[in-house]
C-alpha cells in the first residue's frame, strides 16, 4: 500500500484500541473478582480501587455515589454514558469500523458485529451478569480474541494492519500496567499479611486475569511479587507484557514509515524509541525503588505522549461531523 | 418457444402439500411477471416455476431467513432517517427471482440507451446554447424554475461532453405488460449494491434453482463503473479515482463502501479532500495526494460550499473551480438534476425526438402538468384517482396516492397545487405488475418495479439486470426501501429458447 487516508488510519487505529480496551476492562472486573474471592471477608469497599485505576473516580461518584460491587460492575460493563465501559468501547469500535468497511476484511467486520451484538444484548438485561459476571467476561474476552485472530489471518499486513496493531498494543501496554496497579490498591487485611499465602494468592489471581499464570510459571515457577511485576511489565516475549507491547508498537510504526530503530524521523518514532529502550534496560529493582504505583503512573504518561505524537504525525485533521444530506434516489 | 413440450409448462395437478402450490396462486387481474394464468408460467419462466415447485415451502421460508440473517451479519443495511439511534435495517430480500426474457430485455436496453443519449444531449444543451428552449420545445420557464437547474454550471465542458455517467432508471409495467419509464434518476441513483449482493446470496442459498437457468451475470458492474470513471481522468498517467460519501450516517453508506471496496479505490469524505495548488488532493498518512476522478455520492449543491450551499460541511471548498479548470472530473457532473425534474420528465419524448429524431422506445407514464390550466382542473377533480408528485422530490417523498388517501390529505394537496402549480404533476394510478413473493410460507402476488443501471463513459452500457423492488405490503404500490419495500434478484435471460 502506497499511502492511506489519514481519517482511515485514525479510524482503524481507534477501532483496534477500543476493542482492546473492552477486553481489558473486562479483565479489570475479572481481576478484582479473583482477588476478592480469595478474601472471604471482603467488603464492597474493595471495589473502590477498581474505579481508581480507571482514572474516572469523579465521574463514577457523580453517577453512583459510593462504590459497591453492583455499581462498579454496572459502570464498567454496561454504562452507555461512560466512555470506557465495555458496551461503549465496542460501540465506538464498531462506529469506527463502519467508516472503514472497505479497508478491513469482511470476516473482521462480522466478528466485530457479533461482539457488539453480544454486549448490547447483555446490556439490555444486565442483572444476571452483574450477579455473576464470569461467563460474560469470558465471552467478551473470547470475542475480542476472535477479532484479533481473524485480523491476523484475513487481512494483508499493510499499513492499515500496522496502524491497527499499533493501536492494540499501545492500549494493551497501558492496561496491563493498570492491572498491575490494582494490586497496589488492593489492601491486604493487615500489613503483616505481605508475603503470606493470601498475598501469593492475590498475585496468582492477578496473573490469571492477564492470561499470564501458565506462562509465568514456565518462566519463574514460584510466585514472587517482584517476578510477577517483572513478567507483566518487562518481559520481552510475553504478549501482554508492557515491554513486548511497546516493542511491537515500534515495529509497526517503522513498518509504516519505512524507518528503522535508532533512526527516528518523526516525534512518534522518537518517543516510542526512547520508551522501548527504557523498558529494554529497566530492572525490576529500579521499579521497586521508585515505587510500583509511581513507576506505572510515569509509564502511562510516556505512553500518552507516544499516542499524542502518533496522532499529530499521521491523523491530525479537524474533525467535522457528517450529516445526512444527499440526494440518494 | 422451445421445440416440443416446454418443460414445466404444465405442472402436476393435485399439487401435493409439501410442494409450492402455484395452482392456488391468484393473479387477481394484474399483469404477473411469472404466470400467464393460474399455474401456467410465462415463456422463459417454465424452468424457474418447475424448480420452485420442487421445493418445500417450509424450506423456502427457512432459506429466506438464512438469506436475511446473512445480510444482517454482513451489514447489508440502510440507515433510517429521523431515527436518532442510528438504527440499521436490512432491505428485505425476497427469494423468488424476477425473470426478464431476453427479447424483452433487448427492447429495454435499446430504449434506455436512447433515453440516456438524448437526456445527456439535453443537459449539455441547457448548460450551453439552450437551443431546445429557443426552439420552444421545452418551455424556458420550466427549466429556469427547476430546483435542480444550476446556473453555476453554465458553460461547463465535462470530458467528452458526458454529464450523466451513472443512471438508475425506474421502470414499471402496467396492466397490459407495457414497460414505462417512471423516473430517470440522473443524480445519485442508489441500489446497485443490492443487485450484486442479492445475486451472490441467491447463488449461495439456491444453487439448484440457479443452475442452468442461463441468467446473464451482473457482477461486472464494479469493473465497468471503474472503466467509466477512469476514462474521465484529466491526467494521462494512472488515474486516482475515489468514491466521495457524505459519511457513515448516510442511508446509502453501505453501498458507497461496497462500491469502493469492489473497485479497489479509496472511499473518502469531504473532510479527507482539500483544494491545494489548483488540484483536489486527499489527506493521507504521507501527506497530500492528487485525486483525478471523483465518483461523488453527494448532492450537487453540497459539493462545494463556495459555489453552492455555504452551510455544507460535506463538500470540498473550491472544488468547482478545479472542476471548471478541467483538473478533476466529477461523476455525475453537477447539473443533470434539471432533467430529473418531474415536469421536465413529461417532455422527455419530445426531447428524444428533438435531438435524435426518433420516437421514444420506452414510453413515459401519461403525465398531467398542474401548471397547465386544463390539466390542473382535471387533476383537482380526480385527486382520489391520481398519483400526485412534487416536481423536485424523489424517493417516494412528497407524494399523494389518490386511491389510498383520505379526504383531508386530498384537500391538503389541492391547496399545495393551487399555491404552487409549477411544482406538481399527476399521473394515473398504475396497476403495477406483480411477481410471486414469499409471504407467510406461501407465494402471493406483490407489486414490483425495475431499476436497471446504465453507465455512460466511452459508450453507453446497460447492466443486464437491475434492482427489482417489491412492495411487501399487500396491495401496496410503494416499493421504496424507506417505505416498506423489499427487493428481488432480477434474472435477465441470455436466450429465450433454452
Amino acid at each position: 500500500m502506497k499511502y492511506m487516508l489519514s481519517r482511515v488510519a485514525d479510524s482503524v487505529y481507534w477501532m483496534s484500541r477500543y476493542i482492546e480496551r473492552a477486553e481489558n476492562v473486562a479483565r479489570f472486573v475479572d481481576v478484582n473478582q479473583q482477588l476478592l474471592l480469595d478474601q472471604p471477608d471482603a467488603e464492597d469497599t474493595q471495589w473502590a480501587p477498581l474505579v481508581a485505576i480507571t482514572g474516572d473516580t469523579e465521574l463514577f461518584e457523580e453517577r453512583y455515589g459510593a462504590p459497591t460491587r453492583a455499581s462498579v460492575v454496572r459502570f464498567l460493563l454496561f454504562d452507555r454514558e461512560y466512555g470506557n465501559s465495555v458496551v461503549t468501547c465496542l460501540r465506538s469500535a464498531r462506529e469506527n469500523a463502519r467508516g472503514v468497511r472497505e479497508i478491513i476484511s469482511r470476516e473482521m467486520w462480522e466478528e466485530l458485529n457479533r461482539a457488539y451484538l453480544l454486549v448490547t444484548d447483555a446490556a439490555r438485561n444486565p442483572d444476571p451478569v452483574v450477579e455473576d459476571p464470569d461467563t460474560f467476561l469470558r465471552a467478551v474476552k473470547d470475542a475480542c480474541h476472535q477479532f484479533v485472530g481473524t485480523m491476523l489471518v484475513t487481512m494483508t499486513h499493510n499499513d492499515a494492519w500496522n496502524f491497527m496493531r499499533m493501536g492494540r498494543v499501545l492500549e494493551r501496554a497501558d492496561k496491563t500496567s493498570r492491572i498491575v496497579d490494582v494490586k497496589y490498591f488492593t489492601l491486604l487485611p493487615t500489613a503483616a499479611d505481605v508475603g503470606t499465602p493470601i498475598d501469593e494468592l492475590q498475585w496468582a489471581g492477578l496473573l490469571r486475569s492477564a492470561s499470564a499464570l501458565e506462562m509465568y510459571r514456565k518462566r519463574y515457577g514460584r510466585i514472587s511479587p517482584q517476578r510477577v511485576v517483572e513478567f507483566l511489565l518487562l518481559d520481552p516475549k510475553f504478549p501482554r507484557a508492557a515491554h513486548y507491547c511497546v516493542h511491537l508498537a515500534e515495529a509497526s510504526l517503522h513498518a509504516i514509515t519505512g524507518g528503522r530503530p535508532g533512526a527516528a524521523s518523526n516525534p512518534a518514532e522518537r518517543h516510542i524509541g526512547r520508551l522501548r529502550a527504557e523498558l529494554e534496560y529497566a530492572e525490576v529493582e529500579d521499579i521497586v525503588q521508585v515505587g510500583l504505583h509511581e513507576w506505572v503512573d510515569a509509564f502511562q504518561t510516556k505512553l500518552n505522549k507516544v499516542g499524542d505524537a502518533v496522532h499529530d504525525t499521521f491523523f491530525a485533521l479537524d474533525p467535522v461531523g457528517a450529516g445526512a444530506a444527499s440526494d440518494e434516489q | 418457444m422451445p421445440q416440443g413440450s416446454p418443460s414445466g409448462a404444465h405442472l402436476p395437478h393435485g399439487v401435493i402439500d409439501d410442494r409450492v402450490a402455484f395452482e392456488d396462486y391468484a393473479l387477481d387481474g394484474f399483469y404477473d411477471e411469472m404466470f400467464v394464468g393460474p399455474g401456467v408460467p410465462r415463456p422463459g419462466c417454465e424452468r424457474l416455476a418447475e424448480r420452485l415447485a420442487e421445493l418445500d415451502p417450509a424450506e423456502l421460508t427457512l432459506r429466506q431467513r438464512a438469506a436475511e440473517l446473512a445480510m444482517l451479519n454482513i451489514g447489508i443495511t440502510f440507515n433510517v432517517y429521523g431515527d436518532t439511534a442510528g438504527t440499521e435495517k436490512i432491505f428485505p430480500f425476497d427469494v423468488v427471482p424476477r425473470v426478464v426474457p431476453a427479447a424483452e430485455w433487448a427492447v429495454l436496453e435499446r430504449g434506455l440507451k436512447q433515453r440516456i443519449e438524448a437526456l445527456n444531449l439535453f443537459v449539455d444543451d441547457i448548460y450551453h446554447d439552450q437551443k431546445i428552449l429557443e426552439d420552444g420545445v421545452v418551455p424556458r420557464h420550466i427549466v429556469e424554475t427547476s430546483k435542480s437547474y444550476l446556473p453555476a454550471c453554465q458553460g461547463l465542458n465535462p470530458p467528452r461532453g458526458v454529464w450523466i455517467h451513472v443512471t438508475g432508471t425506474d421502470l414499471v409495467r402496467g396492466g397490459d405488460g407495457q414497460y414505462h419509464v417512471l423516473e430517470d434518476n440522473l443524480r445519485c441513483p442508489s441500489g446497485v449494491s443490492y443487485v450484486l449482493e442479492n445475486r451472490a446470496i441467491m447463488k449461495r442459498t439456491f444453487p439448484k434453482v440457479f443452475e442452468k437457468a442461463h441468467v446473464r451475470p451482473v457482477h461486472t458492474y464494479p469493473s465497468k463503473l471503474l472503466e467509466t470513471l477512469e476514462v474521465l481522468s484529466p491526467n494521462a498517467g494512472d488515474p486516482t479515482v475515489v468514491v466521495l460519501t457524505p459519511g457513515v450516517y448516510n442511508s446509502a453508506y453501505f453501498e458507497h463502501s461496497f462500491l469502493a471496496q469492489q473497485m479497489g479505490i479509496e472511499l473518502v469524505e469531504g473532510r479527507d479532500l482539500v483544494v491545494d495548488g489548483g488540484f483536489v488532493k486527499m489527506r493521507t498518512t504521507q501527506g497530500l495526494k492528487r485525486v483525478d476522478v471523483i465518483y461523488r455520492r453527494i448532492d450537487d449543491t453540497f459539493i462545494d460550499p463556495k459555489a453552492f450551499r455555504p452551510d455544507s460541511l460535506l463538500g470540498v471548498p473550491g472544488i468547482m473551480e478545479v472542476y471548471r479548470a478541467g483538473r478533476v472530473a466529477l461523476a455525475n457532473a453537477p447539473g443533470p438534476g434539471v432533467a430529473d425534474d418531474k415536469v421536465v420528465y413529461a417532455f422527455v419524448p419530445e426531447i428524444i425526438r428533438y435531438y435524435l429524431d426518433q420516437d421514444a422506445i420506452i414510453p413515459n407514464v401519461p403525465t398531467w402538468l398542474c401548471e397547465r390550466e386544463d390539466d390542473q382542473r382535471y387533476v383537482l377533480e380526480h385527486l382520489d384517482e391520481l398519483v400526485v408528485k412534487a416536481a423536485g422530490e424523489s424517493g417516494g417523498y412528497g407524494m399523494l396516492i389518490g386511491p389510498a388517501s383520505t379526504k383531508a390529505e386530498q384537500a391538503e394537496f389541492a391547496e399545495k397545487i393551487r399555491a404552487n402549480p409549477r411544482n406538481y404533476i399527476a399521473q394515473p394510478t398504475l396497476q403495477l405488475s406483480r411477481a410471486p413473493t414469499l409471504v407467510d410460507g406461501h407465494l402471493e402476488g406483490r407489486h414490483v418495479d425495475l431499476r436497471p443501471y446504465i453507465l455512460y463513459g466511452d459508450q453507453i452500457h446497460v447492466n443486464p439486470g437491475g434492482l427489482t423492488r417489491v412492495a411487501l405490503k399487500k396491495g401496496s404500490l410503494v416499493v421504496n426501501s424507506s417505505q416498506g419495500g423489499g427487493s428481488k434478484d432480477t434474472w435477465v435471460l441470455a436466450e429465450d429458447n433454452s
